[in-house]
């Protein structure tokens, strides 16, 4: 079995993995972070958004050797012990979640929206970032509020520990 | 108000463990020595199964057992049930086929279970899957309703002549046939009732743990009805008794219905692990889902609506083939019945109703209820009829409603339902007013003038919900009761336990109960726990769907809270050494009527514990007591939504230029929670009208089988929407609550088709309307005008 050598969460893991091992099982079943949810099987969901190396990727669709040597980020590296990220505290704020099992993907894609287009986001662009992610529950209309509000408190540095 | 009671916006107790990926959902849960299991599924949609070949698979690496439906008859495991009798108009009972976990001799759908590989990893259970070699012997199928019934048509069931389940009827069918006969007006419409995958984002998951020792099980179930299953399981498969099998649902992502059913999945887990002696567990796939979730929906209707010279609605009738797919799921029986022809009066007066709805077996995926259920096939029937009334008749579609709105309640509708509360005037106001109807006329011109065309639609539509008087549906067929249970556990500290029957799998629970809990006992939320979802812990319930958790959840706490309050002031009677009706209990404090002596909860709370001063002879120690609670009436939430649509004519692009709900829901415990409700329950509705479809071969073949075929709405196909609601009281429970779960789906997919008709001047349009459905109407459309 070959070996694979990468950084979860800021911790080095090294693990010998059968090849076939995608991303989101390794982080799941080997490293028991089960907040990377599993929705589909297509790559169409979203659940599985994690950040490597800065950037937000489905970890369905990535063979764990395929991350050899980088840098990856699952959403229990966003919040500081009991005091959440602006992004899970603004998802919390707006009733951004409903059975929670789409969210920790929604709050990563969330936060590279940011990294990528800014603290103010309007409600159109929101909307067509989103395209990767599904939500069955909420309908979206709280989870575009909660972005744009994230977005904001993001910005003023209140706790910025996102993918860095 | 208090700032975390009923009404108040209070942000979720749960949502911490959500957004911080600390939710513990079925799959994120692993036993000790746990196996993996993988069902293989007919690729036939019909067939016979002549033999069944495991040899190979037995002897690849890792697999501990391979099973099929033969091992599952030997081991006298009972085959699933549906659990609602119903009976055809010549008083026979529908046609059951028997429905085993496993298929055994014959598969009937794309997807029913043929055989199981139990094994240590998932990818050795599949790879010796495919090495299983089934002998089939295929047979013609059919897969469309509106042809099953016809003489030719593969017969699927023996049981079943013609493929029919039931021939079902409700109403008055002269009576109606006379309003008919003497009509100054009749419009009538054939509408299809799009299938519907309901797709919660958490795939279905099981794991059967068989403990020797004490020859019992535990099952971890993606289920919205943990007490529920445990019966059926028991009582019905034969798994086990009753008390040597637990049922937990844990954190559950998402249900809509598809989750209330007892599916093979489950049965086959326990069944596995105890033939293994170990763990056994299963996590569907996405497009597996597509195969073995209920689906929903699947009507063809012809309806017609009758009016008088005065435009008065003077009667209604309906005749409906419903389609339940191969097998009859667990409620599937209802949904076309009792869920569906009860509700085609709408908000409307009218006089008399005939509904006829043959339910029947095809070779596809079995259909059960799914958000709404039942509801949203009549209220698109009744509000497509009145707004193409209103079209033929010349007169405005809101105008046409008011005259026939029903202004005096309790309302008898001919339809079983007797409605006991509402205003359907004032939301219909409130809802134009908030869309700004008087300048759509505008803003139409303002589109046409860019070349686009503009269009809106009203849907006024109500439902029944807090889903059921126990009694009333046992008369009707069902199998069991629909009251809801609850336990208040007061501890010494004086913190509070609720164990409720309901379950939350989205809803709020954890934080909307302990509202109610924290307003009636003065009590901090924070001191309040929510336990739910165990079936050893909680009492039996009924679980969570019909929009039930509110009215007959919530009923069932407040019958609770008032035998703890009763009991509270006997033991704050010996406290306080004063009469029991001299104790005045409020904000969390049991003071003496007229003095200034008083004790605090906790101190109450302790001495009930302590009971130190009082004897057993006097007053039982403990505080902590349950309630069963079962409704009265169902409850009848009712509104208006308002949908306004731009199209680009070139491409039938459309897109929902604003989106109005205005809801009567009773009494509101969460305005937050509940617009979120509102929300979900819209985009199903809009994803049904607009985009989503499973649709099916003409032998058998689900085409539309993952999410790359079938369209889940996204959020840029929505829009933002503008919810509002008016109140009146829901007389039937003792909070006033209606129910808010299931309004959405059930009003909006008509305000969408209403609205785009309404643009394009033609009714020739079927759900999904997608762009390319709506540029063929349009462009068939001008020819026709053309031609004429």
């Amino acid at each position: 079995m070959p070996a694979v050598k990468l950084t979860v969460n800021g911790k080095p893991v090294t693990a010998d993995v059968d090849p076939r091992t995608l991303l989101v099982q390794f982080l799941r079943e080997n490293l028991r972070l089960t907040g990377t949810h599993v929705g589909c099987d297509t790559s169409q969901c979203g659940a599985c958004v994690v950040h490597v190396n800065g950037k937000a990727v489905k970890s369905c669709t990535l063979l764990v050797l395929t991350a050899d040597g980088a840098d990856v980020r699952t959403i229990e590296s966003l919040a500081h012990g009991d005091t959440l990220h602006p992004m899970q505290e603004a998802f919390r704020e707006n009733h951004g979640l409903q059975c929670g099992f789409c969210t920790p993907g929604m709050i990563m894609t969330a936060v590279d929206i940011v990294n990528r287009k800014g603290n103010e986001l309007d409600e159109k662009t929101i909307r067509e970032e989103l395209e990767g992610n599904l939500c069955r529950c909420t309908g979206y209309h709280n989870i575009v509020k909660a972005i744009a509000a994230g977005a904001r408190a993001m910005g003023t540095g209140a706790q910025s520990q996102a993918a860095e | 108000m208090n700032a975390t009671g009923i009404g108040a916006a209070v942000r979720r107790k749960e949502d911490f463990r959500f957004v911080t990926g600390k939710g513990q959902f079925t799959d994120d849960i692993d036993r000790p020595g746990q196996t993996h299991i993988h069902f293989l599924r007919s690729p036939h949609a019909h067939a016979k199964i002549r033999k069944i070949d495991t040899a190979a698979a037995r002897a690849l690496p890792g697999v501990l057992a391979v099973l099929t439906g033969a091992e599952l008859a030997a081991d006298k495991i009972g085959n699933l049930i549906c659990g609602w009798m119903i009976h055809s108009k010549d008083g026979s009972p529908m046609k059951m086929a028997p429905h085993p976990a496993i298929a055994h001799g014959k598969a009937c759908y794309v997807g029913d279970p043929v055989a199981v590989v139990i094994a240590e990893t998932l990818d050795q259970a599949e790879d010796a899957a495919e090495k299983i070699a089934v002998d089939y012997e295929v047979l013609p199928a059919i897969a469309d309703p509106a042809k099953a019934q016809q003489k030719g048509a593969p017969q699927i069931h023996d049981v079943a002549p013609a493929n029919t389940i039931y021939q079902w009827h409700l109403g008055d069918a002269k009576a109606v046939a006379a309003a008919f006969a003497s009509a100054k007006h009749v419009t009538r419409l054939h509408i299809v009732n799009n299938r519907l995958v309901p797709n919660a984002m958490e795939p279905r998951a099981a794991i059967g743990d068989y403990d020797a020792g004490n020859d019992s099980f535990t099952l971890w179930n993606t289920t919205q009805n943990p007490h529920v299953a445990r019966l059926v399981i028991s009582a019905f498969i034969g798994m086990a008794p009753e008390h040597k099998l637990r049922v937990i649902a844990p954190d559950v992502g998402g249900g809509f219905g598809s989750k209330i059913f007892i599916y093979p999945e489950e049965v086959v887990c326990l069944w596995a692990s105890k033939k293994v002696r170990r763990p056994v567990k299963w996590v569907s796939g996405r497009t597996e889902a597509f195969l073995a979730d209920a689906h929903g929906r699947d009507h063809v209707t012809d309806a017609e609506m009758a009016f008088d010279a005065d435009h008065r609605i003077t009667a209604i009738k309906a005749k409906t083939v419903a389609n339940l797919g191969a097998y009859m799921s667990t409620f599937s029986s209802s949904v076309p019945t009792y869920l569906y022809a009860t509700l085609l009066s709408g908000q409307y007066d009218v006089p008399q109703i005939y509904c006829e709805v043959d339910a029947v077996y095809t070779n596809t995926v079995p259909v059960d209820a799914y958000r709404g259920a039942g509801r949203p096939e009549a209220t698109f029937v009744v509000e497509r009829l009145v707004e193409v009334a209103a079209r033929e008749l010349g007169v405005d579609p809101a105008e046409l409603r008011r005259k026939n709105f029903i202004k005096q309640f309790p309302h008898q509708t001919p339809v079983i339902m007797n409605y006991d509360a509402g205003d359907y005037l004032a939301s219909l106001k409130k809802a134009l007013e908030l869309a700004d109807h008087k300048g759509f006329a505008k803003r139409k011109r303002e589109s046409e003038r860019h070349g686009k065309l503009r269009g809106i639609g009203l849907s006024t539509y109500i439902e029944a919900c807090g889903i059921a008087p126990s009694q009333a549906v046992g008369s009707l067929g069902a199998g069991v009761g629909l009251w809801e249970s609850a336990e208040v556990r007061v501890n010494p500290t004086g913190s509070v336990e609720v164990l409720t029957g309901s379950h939350s799998h989205g809803q709020g629970h954890e934080t909307t109960f302990a509202q109610l809990v924290s307003e009636r006992l003065g009590i901090p939320i924070e001191n309040i726990a929510i336990v739910h979802g165990d079936t050893d812990k909680v009492q039996f319930g009924m679980g969570s769907y019909g929009s039930r958790s509110g009215a007959v959840g919530m009923s069932a706490i407040v019958k609770a809270l008032d035998k703890v309050e009763a009991k509270a002031k006997k033991v704050a009677s010996h406290l306080l050494e004063a009469a029991e009706s001299d104790i005045v209990f409020k904000d969390g404090k049991f003071t003496v009527a007229g003095t200034d002596k008083s004790a605090a909860w906790g101190e109450v709370s302790l001495h009930a514990y302590i009971a130190h001063k009082f004897t057993g002879a006097q007053l039982e120690p403990g505080l902590k007591e349950g309630a069963f609670y079962d409704p009265t009436n169902f409850t009848f939430p009712a509104g208006c939504h308002v949908c306004e649509v731009e199209i680009d004519p070139e491409t039938g692009i459309t897109s929902i230029a604003h989106w109005t709900a205005v809801d009567d829901f009773g009494t509101v415990v969460n305005p937050m929670i509940v617009e979120g409700q509102v929300h979900g329950g819209i985009a199903q509705g809009i994803g049904q009208a607009m985009l989503e479809n499973a649709i099916y071969s003409g032998d058998g073949q689900l085409v539309t089988s993952s999410l790359m075929d079938y369209t889940m709405p996204r959020a840029n196909d929505l829009p933002s929407f503008t919810v509002g609601t008016t109140m009146t009281f829901c007389p039937g429970n003792p909070l006033g609550i209606k129910g808010c779960g299931e309004a959405g789906a059930i009003a909006s997919p008509a305000a969408v088709i209403n609205a785009i008709t309404d643009a394009i001047g033609s009714e020739e349009l079927a759900m999904p309307a997608t762009p390319q459905a709506v540029w063929a109407a349009i462009e068939k459309h001008k020819l026709s005008h053309k031609a004429a």
